[in-house]
C-alpha cells in the first residue's frame, strides 16, 4: 500500500468516457492492420426503437376480440398500383433481400422453405437467383441491384416481383463488398468475376441516376416482364419524406424502407453505426409522404430494420406500414449465433450472440459462409421449419395485440392505438407521451 | 410496325412473343422518335430494323436478336444484353452496353460516358470515340474503340480487355497499358471482322489496356486509388 | 430531378415560333417532371425600359389595378401585360429600383420572378402541358428560351420553387440533378448580398452564377468555376440577354443531348424532346462533354 492510499484509500484508475475501451481498441486495431473494421449485421449501439412505444389495449371505452377464436385477418396484397399480378401474402412479414454469396446455398434454400411454409415471400440479393432458392420459394422477389451480378431476363421473368435496390438501411449511399474469402467457384461464376478477389458492388446503378431516369428504367422493366410483376423500390432510411415521394413519382408499386438497424453482409463499421436513421424515426415521415400524395395503401410500404417480435410487427403496421421485412431475425431463426457452437465462436474471438464477422466466411452455423463443410451443417429442411415456426409465432403475437385493441384485421391498427414511453420516441413518431396528450413539437 | 400508331406495349409484346422457330424473322419499327425501351427482352433470332433515333434502353436484355438502329441511341442501349447483335448506325449516349453479358454491340458513331460500364462478357466495338469512365468496373468481355477514349478509362477494371486506336485522355484507377501480343491481335482482328471492317484497319495501330490487379484485394497502401 | 429544354434561334424567320417550338419540346418531358413547369423567354425589348415578371404567392391577383396604383405612386408610366397567374410590368429603366422597393413595401404577396430588358419567366405548379397551355406559351416569339419540368427532390412544390430561377438582370438558370453543398453555399451567398428566396438548390446555383458575373467574370468563366464550387450532380442550362450556355458536372450522370442546324441550337434532356424541331433529321446531334462549358451568343 502506498503512502497516498494509506491516507486517502484506494483511488481507482479513471477511464475516459470519450476514449472508452472500445474506441481505444479500434484505434489500436486500425494502426496495427491498416484497414477499417468491416463486419456484418446492423447497428449495435442503442437507438430509439419500437420498445419505446406501447399499445393502448381495449378496456371500457373499446371492446377487445377473443384471442384464438375471433378472426383477425393478417393477409396483405403488395403491388396493387400497376402490376397485373400483385403479390398475395398470408402474413405481413416478408424475408428481406440477402445474397447467395453472403449466405450459403443451404441458407438461401432454408429461407425459401420457411417463407413458403408461412405463406410469405423471400428475396434474392446481390449475386443472382439460385435454382435452390427459386425452387423452394412460392413467392420470390428478385433484387435489381447496381452490380447486376447474374442478372438475366429469364430469371427476371421467373420472379414474382422485382425490387430495385437504391440503398439499404445499414449503409444508405453506400455500395457493397464481398471479400475474397467468400468467393467460391460457384459465387465467382455467377458474378462473372475471378475467384478469390474482393467484389465491389457500386452505390449507383450503371445506367440511370435519379428519379427522372428511374421512371424510364421502371418502364423498361415493366416492358420486359409484360407489366405483370410488382416493382418494389428499396431505400435506406435517411430522408424518407422526400425519398418516398420520389419513389412514388418514379412509378414504384411498393416502397421498401430499411432502417439503420437493418443488417448487411459486410460493410465498414463506421457506415453501419453512423449513417442512416432508426426505422422508428422514419416510418411516420414515409407514411406522411404517401398520404400527402394520396397514395397511402395504394403504394404499399414495407419497413425493415430491427424487427424481432410480433410487437414490433404490430407497431410498424400501426404507424402505417403495410408489411415488414426481416433479415437478421430470420438468420437467427435458421440458427445464426447458436450457443451450441460456443466453443467455435470462442475460437474466432467472439461469443454466441455477438458473432458479426459474416464477411470472413467462417460462420460456425453454416449460414454466412461458402465453406462446403460449414454450409453442410445447415439442414435446409429443418432450418426452414424453424423459420416458419418463428414467422407464425410473431404473426400470432401481432394478432394477440391487434385483438386486444379490438381489431379484426392487423391492418386496422392505427397510430392512435399507440403511445410513446420517451420524449424522443414521441417526437420521432408524433405520438403522445404515455399518460399525456403531449406530442413534442406540436 | 409504326410506333406512331402502335403502342410500345403492343410492339414489345409482339416481339417478345416470338419463339424459336418462327417464320416472322424480319421486323421494321417506324417512327421511334426517341421512344424508350424499344425492342427490349426479345428472345428469338430475328432481325429488327429501327428506322430512326431511339431513347433509353433500346434492345435491353436482348437474347439472340439482331437489332439495327438507323439513328442515335439514348442512354443504356443494349443494357444487360445476353447475346445477339445490336448495331447503332449513329451515336450512342452514356452507359452503352452497361452490364452486358454477351453478344456484340456495334456503334458506328461515338459512344458517350461510361460505355461498357460493369460489362460482364459482352463485346463492344465503337467506330468513333468513347466517353469518360468507359469500361468502369468492367468484368469480362472486350471493348474496342477506333477513335479516342475520354478520361478515367477502365477505372477499377477487372478482367475485361480494352483496345483503343486513338488517344486516351487518361487511365482510371488500376488500369494500365499492356503489351499487344499476337493472341490479342487475333482477338482484335476477329472483333473488327465481326464489325465488318476486316482488313480496313490495321490491328497493330491499337493499344491494349487492362487491369493492374492491384485493387483485387484491399491493401491500405492503395487507399489513394479509392 | 427534371427535364430541360432549351432553344437558341439563329435565324430570324423562326423567332415567331419560339414559344410553340419550346412548348412542343417541353411536352415530351412531362414524365420527367410532373410537379411543375417553367419557361424563360427572351422576347422583344424597348429601349430605356425594363421588364419585371411578377406573380403573387396568394395565386391570382388583380395586376391591372396594381399596375395603375404603382404607376401613380411612381409618377411614371408602367405597361402591364398579363398571362394566367403572372404579369409583366414594363418600367422605365431609372425607376426599376424604386419600383421593386415599392413592391416589397406595399405588395408583400408579390414576387419578382425576373428582371431584364428581354427576359420574361412563366412558371407554375401543375402538369407541364397544362402549365404551357394556361400561359399560352405558344403565342410568344423571341430569340431564345429555356424550359423546365420539375420532379421536386427536397424543396416544396410551389410556384416560386419552380424553375427557371433568375437572380440577376436577364439571367436565368434551370437545373437537372441534385446539389449536395447548397446549404453552405446559400449562407455564403447571403454574406455576399444575394439572398435566395426559396429552399431550392437550383436557386443557389443561379445565385452563384450571378455573384460571379457581378464580380466581373464572363459567363463561361463563371460556369467553369462552378464545377469546383458546386458539389453534386447537375446539368445546367443558363440564359443571358444574348446567349445560352450548357454545363454538366464532371461525372455527368444527368442526360443531355443537343442538336445544331444553321437555324438553331437546341438542348434537351432526351432526344424525343427534339423530334418536332424543323430539320432535326439533318441536324448535328451530340452530347455535351462533362465539365465543359458550352456557349452560344447572338
Amino acid at each position: 500500500m502506498t503512502a497516498l492510499e494509506k491516507t486517502w484509500g484506494y483511488i481507482p484508475p479513471r477511464q475516459s468516457a470519450t476514449f472508452d475501451a472500445h474506441s481505444i481498441a479500434e484505434i489500436r486495431r486500425a494502426a496495427a492492420t491498416g484497414i477499417y473494421d468491416i463486419r456484418g449485421g446492423g447497428t449495435k449501439r442503442k437507438v430509439p426503437h419500437f420498445d419505446d412505444l406501447l399499445f393502448l389495449g381495449a378496456s371500457m371505452s373499446r371492446y377487445p376480440l377473443e384471442g384464438y377464436r375471433e378472426r383477425c385477418e393478417t393477409s396483405v396484397v403488395l403491388g396493387t398500383r400497376y402490376a397485373k399480378k400483385p403479390l398475395h401474402l398470408a402474413i405481413p412479414v416478408t424475408i428481406a433481400g440477402m445474397s447467395f454469396g453472403a449466405l450459403s446455398a443451404q441458407a438461401k434454400e432454408a429461407l425459401g422453405r420457411g417463407a413458403s411454409l408461412a405463406g410469405t415471400s423471400t428475396t434474392t440479393g446481390d449475386g443472382g437467383m439460385t435454382p435452390e432458392e427459386r425452387g423452394q420459394s412460392k413467392a420470390l422477389v428478385y433484387q435489381y441491384l447496381p452490380s447486376r451480378y447474374g442478372m438475366n431476363p429469364d430469371d427476371l421473368r421467373k420472379a414474382d416481383a422485382i425490387e430495385i435496390v437504391v440503398g439499404q438501411g445499414a449503409k444508405p449511399g453506400g455500395g457493397g463488398m464481398l471479400l475474397g474469402q467468400k468467393i467460391s467457384d460457384r459465387v465467382a461464376q455467377m458474378r462473372s468475376l475471378p475467384k478469390g478477389i474482393d467484389q465491389r458492388s457500386a452505390c449507383r446503378h450503371p445506367d440511370w441516376t435519379g428519379a427522372d431516369d428511374l421512371e424510364i428504367k421502371i418502364l423498361e422493366l415493366r416492358e420486359l416482364t409484360g407489366w405483370e410483376k410488382p416493382i418494389y423500390l428499396k431505400i435506406g432510411a435517411s430522408r424518407p419524406y422526400y425519398d418516398v415521394a420520389l419513389a412514388v413519382k418514379a412509378g414504384a408499386d411498393v416502397v421498401v424502407l430499411d432502417g439503420m438497424q437493418g443488417g448487411t453482409a459486410a460493410t465498414q463499421d463506421v457506415f453501419i453505426e453512423h449513417v442512416g436513421i432508426p426505422i422508428l424515426s422514419a416510418i411516420r415521415n414515409a407514411v406522411q409522404s404517401l398520404q400527402d400524395l394520396g397514395m397511402h395503401r395504394k403504394v404499399q410500404l414495407v419497413v425493415s430494420g430491427g424487427i424481432r417480435s410480433g410487437a414490433d410487427v404490430a407497431k410498424a403496421l400501426a404507424l402505417g406500414a403495410d408489411a415488414v421485412g426481416i433479415g437478421t431475425a430470420a438468420l437467427i431463426a435458421l440458427g445464426d449465433n447458436d450457443p451450441r457452437y460456443e466453443d467455435e465462436y470462442r475460437a474466432l474471438g467472439t461469443t454466441a450472440g455477438c458473432y458479426d464477422d459474416w464477411q470472413e466466411g467462417k460462420d460456425p452455423a453454416g449460414i454466412t459462409t461458402q465453406d462446403p463443410a460449414l454450409s453442410a451443417r445447415l439442414d435446409p429442411v429443418l432450418a426452414g421449419r424453424r423459420l416458419a415456426n418463428y414467422l407464425k409465432v410473431i404473426t400470432l403475437e401481432a394478432q394477440t395485440i391487434a385483438r386486444a385493441c379490438g381489431k379484426s384485421r392487423l391492418h386496422n391498427l392505427e397510430p392512435e392505438d399507440l403511445v410513446a414511453l420517451t420524449i424522443e420516441a414521441a417526437a420521432m413518431t408524433r405520438l403522445p407521451l404515455a399518460g399525456t396528450s403531449w406530442i413534442p413539437g406540436q | 410496325m409504326d410506333l406512331s400508331a402502335l403502342s410500345l406495349r403492343e410492339l414489345n409484346a409482339r416481339l417478345q412473343a416470338l419463339k424459336v422457330p418462327t417464320n416472322e424473322t424480319f421486323w421494321r419499327v417506324q417512327n421511334p422518335n426517341g421512344a424508350h425501351a424499344v425492342a427490349v427482352g426479345i428472345d428469338a433470332p430475328i432481325d429488327v430494323e429501327v428506322a430512326g433515333h431511339v431513347g433509353y434502353f433500346c434492345g435491353g436484355m436482348n437474347k439472340c436478336a439482331r437489332i439495327v438502329i438507323h439513328g442515335n441511341a439514348g442512354q443504356g442501349v443494349g443494357e444487360n444484353m445476353m447475346s445477339g447483335l445490336i448495331h447503332v448506325k449513329g451515336d450512342a449516349s452514356q452507359s452503352a452496353g452497361a452490364t452486358g453479358h454477351g453478344g456484340l454491340l456495334l456503334i458506328d458513331g461515338n459512344a458517350g460516358a461510361r460505355c461498357g460500364i460493369s460489362m460482364k462478357g459482352v463485346d463492344i466495338v465503337v467506330k468513333g470515340d468513347i466517353g469518360h469512365l468507359s469500361a468502369f468496373m468492367a468484368q469480362t468481355g472486350r471493348l474496342v474503340a477506333f477513335g479516342d477514349a475520354g478520361d478515367a478509362l477502365g477505372d477499377s477494371i477487372y478482367e475485361a480487355h480494352i483496345y483503343v486506336r486513338g488517344k486516351v485522355e487518361g487511365l482510371g484507377a488500376d488500369c494500365i497499358e499492356k503489351e499487344l501480343r499476337d493472341e490479342h491481335r487475333a482477338e482484335l482482328f476477329a472483333l473488327i471482322e465481326q464489325a465488318g471492317e476486316a482488313h480496313k484497319i490495321d490491328v497493330s495501330e491499337f493499344r491494349r489496356y487492362g487491369s493492374a490487379r492491384k485493387l483485387y484485394n484491399f491493401n491500405i497502401d492503395n487507399a489513394g486509388a479509392y | 430531378m427534371c427535364g430541360i429544354a432549351g432553344l437558341f434561334i439563329k435565324s430570324s424567320r423562326l423567332r415567331p415560333e419560339l414559344g410553340a417550338l419550346l412548348s412542343d419540346m417541353t411536352s415530351a418531358l412531362c414524365s420527367r417532371g410532373p410537379d411543375s413547369a417553367g419557361f424563360a423567354l427572351y422576347t422583344t425589348s424597348e429601349p430605356g425600359r425594363v421588364k419585371l415578371t411578377l406573380t403573387s404567392v396568394n395565386g391570382r391577383r388583380d395586376f391591372q389595378t396594381l399596375g395603375e396604383i404603382l404607376s401613380r405612386s411612381l409618377g411614371a408610366p408602367i405597361l402591364t401585360t398579363h398571362r394566367y397567374t403572372h404579369s409583366v410590368f414594363t418600367v422605365p429603366e431609372e425607376e426599376v429600383a424604386q419600383c421593386r422597393a415599392w413592391i416589397v413595401e406595399n405588395a408583400q404577396d408579390i414576387r419578382v420572378l425576373s428582371e431584364g430588358s428581354n427576359l420574361e419567366i412563366y412558371k407554375e405548379v401543375g402538369y407541364p402541358d397544362d402549365v404551357a397551355r394556361k400561359f399560352d406559351i405558344r403565342s410568344i416569339s423571341g430569340t431564345h428560351g429555356i424550359a423546365h419540368t420539375r420532379m421536386a427532390t427536397e424543396s416544396a412544390v410551389t410556384t416560386t420553387g419552380a424553375h427557371p430561377f433568375s437572380t440577376g438582370p436577364d439571367q436565368c438558370l434551370v437545373h437537372n440533378g441534385s446539389l449536395s453543398n447548397h446549404a453552405s453555399l446559400r449562407r455564403e451567398l447571403r454574406q455576399d448580398g444575394i439572398v435566395p428566396e426559396t429552399e431550392n438548390d437550383t436557386e443557389v446555383a443561379a445565385g452563384y452564377i450571378t455573384r460571379e458575373l457581378r464580380r466581373g467574370r464572363a459567363l463561361g468563366d463563371a460556369l467553369k468555376s462552378s464545377v469546383n464550387d458546386l458539389d453534386g450532380f447537375f446539368t445546367f442550362v443558363v440564359g443571358t440577354k444574348n446567349g445560352f450556355g450548357v454545363l454538366r458536372d464532371p461525372i455527368a450522370c444527368k442526360p443531355a443531348v443537343m442538336a445544331e442546324t444553321d437555324d438553331y441550337v437546341a438542348f434537351a434532356s432526351e432526344y424525343r424532346s427534339l423530334t418536332g424541331l424543323p430539320g432535326v433529321a439533318n441536324a448535328r446531334v451530340f452530347e455535351p462533354k462533362p465539365a465543359t462549358p458550352y456557349f452560344w451568343e447572338h
